[in-house]
């Protein structure tokens, strides 16, 4: 999940306005962006929207790591088109989050200066290649989770940013795995790097849904807005559900000594994460927070001098062809 | 100051004979730039045979309120379709 811990917005509109938008939503309308809509929903949603926009951008970095030594030409094009998915990701967002008010420039910065969050994974370092595969099985695996309910999510904007999101995403995820194939049947050396990934990325992909239902204040009103498809728990049951096997099949073993088939639930009953540090990574702590954002904030710097060339360029263009007419 | 550059709505021919249709928005200096960037950001799976992009303030666009004068109208003219209307098996094709 991309987003988490999304704090609803409290609204004070007009009762009967609300009531009337809560019966579109609950009749399955799409809510679209010059329609009228509590602020409560429109703030909450432009925090959510930006939250996972931000994400999709951030979350190119600890790949982007690897590209330069990916470990043949294939990898690393692979790779590179990934990466390049996720740039993608992010715009289709940031636009839906524009549509309600706010502008892409505004957005940015609020990143840049930590106003807004970007999900806690990415704050993880990737240190092997075998952690390539580890992050596309697992961290787009619970993104997809997430996503694929999001769909049908009430906003139209960000429902459609979600099909075309969803439509791209499991090529990424059956790269991860393919590469976790390879690295799992390869050489012992390759076999603990895999298992060593796994260990790694297992408990932070399971942080991705965010705290347990019981302590989430913000979900109920959310849920009832349909920006919020599923409970965390929920998805985090559906996912240790989809992965033990997977990570058997690779004869990989999952960290977690307490993981065990319940029958009665029809699940798996498993450690959860350490929320600990889960809300010590959201507070700045993780291992690369400070690596992260000063990346962003170096790239959107470094890159001022570019686009205000080209607006300029644009401009003088613009008068030239008006004076030529 | 603050010097954003426009936004332009995308609008996307999937395939040949198929009309271009309305995919998203993007940032971009110029149209020249705006397509290219088109090009990068929704067609990155062959989605596209050709590309329009249109400064986003030139949209103009019927307000929601507006539904009912708007649609209403055509509701009641169901005679419109087809349907509508019986034609005897015997009449054959039509």
């Amino acid at each position: 999940m991309y987003a988490q811990m999304i704090k609803s917005e409290a609204t004070q509109d007009d009762p009967e306005k609300l009531a009337a938008f809560q019966v579109r939503i609950d009749a399955g309308d799409k809510i679209e962006p010059k329609d009228w809509m509590p602020e409560g929903y429109r703030k909450t949603l432009i925090r959510q929207i930006g939250q996972h926009a931000h994400s999709e951008i951030v979350g190119q970095l600890p790949e982007g790591n690897w590209i330069t030594r990916a470990p043949t030409l294939e990898r690393k094009a692979i790779l590179l088109a990934k990466v390049q998915d996720e740039a993608g990701h992010g715009l289709y967002l940031y636009c839906a989050a524009e549509t309600l008010g706010v502008t892409r420039d505004e957005l940015t910065e609020m990143l840049l200066d930590g106003r807004m969050k970007y999900s806690s994974i990415f704050n993880y370092p990737t240190l092997t290649w075998a952690d390539m595969g580890a992050v596309g099985w697992l961290v787009d695996g619970a993104a997809i989770m997430n996503q694929v309910p999001l769909q049908r999510t009430s906003f139209g904007p960000y429902s459609r940013a979600m099909i075309r999101i969803c439509k791209e995403e499991s090529f990424h995820q059956r790269q991860g795995y393919d590469i976790m194939m390879k690295m799992a049947n390869g050489t012992e050396a390759q076999k603990r790097m895999a298992q060593d990934a796994l260990n790694r990325m297992w408990f932070p992909s399971l942080m991705m849904f965010g705290p347990s239902d019981a302590e989430s204040v913000h979900s109920e009103q959310s849920m009832s807005w349909k920006i919020k498809m599923n409970g965390n728990d929920e998805l985090r049951q559906k996912f240790v559900d989809q992965t033990v096997p997977q990570a058997e099949f690779l004869g990989l073993t999952v960290p977690d000594p307490d993981l065990k088939w319940n029958e009665t639930k029809g699940g798996y009953d498993f450690t959860g994460p350490d929320w600990d540090e889960f809300f010590d990574v959201l507070r700045g702590n993780g291992p690369c927070n400070k690596e992260r954002l000063a990346a962003r904030n170096k790239a959107w710097d470094d890159g001022a001098w570019v686009r205000d060339g080209l607006m300029a360029h644009a401009e003088k263009k613009r008068a030239a062809k008006l004076a030529a007419e | 100051m603050r010097n954003e550059w426009p936004l332009w709505e995308v609008f996307i021919r999937g395939q040949h004979g198929m009309s271009h249709r309305h995919v998203g928005s993007l940032h971009a200096a110029d149209e020249e730039m705006a397509i290219k960037n088109a090009r990068d950001v929704y067609t990155r799976r062959n989605e596209g045979v050709s590309i329009w992009v249109v400064p986003a303030h030139h949209i103009a666009a019927s307000s929601p309120s507006d539904t009912g004068p708007l649609y209403e109208p055509s509701e009641s003219k169901v005679y419109r379709h087809p349907t509508f209307f019986d034609i005897p098996d015997d009449v054959g094709a039509m």
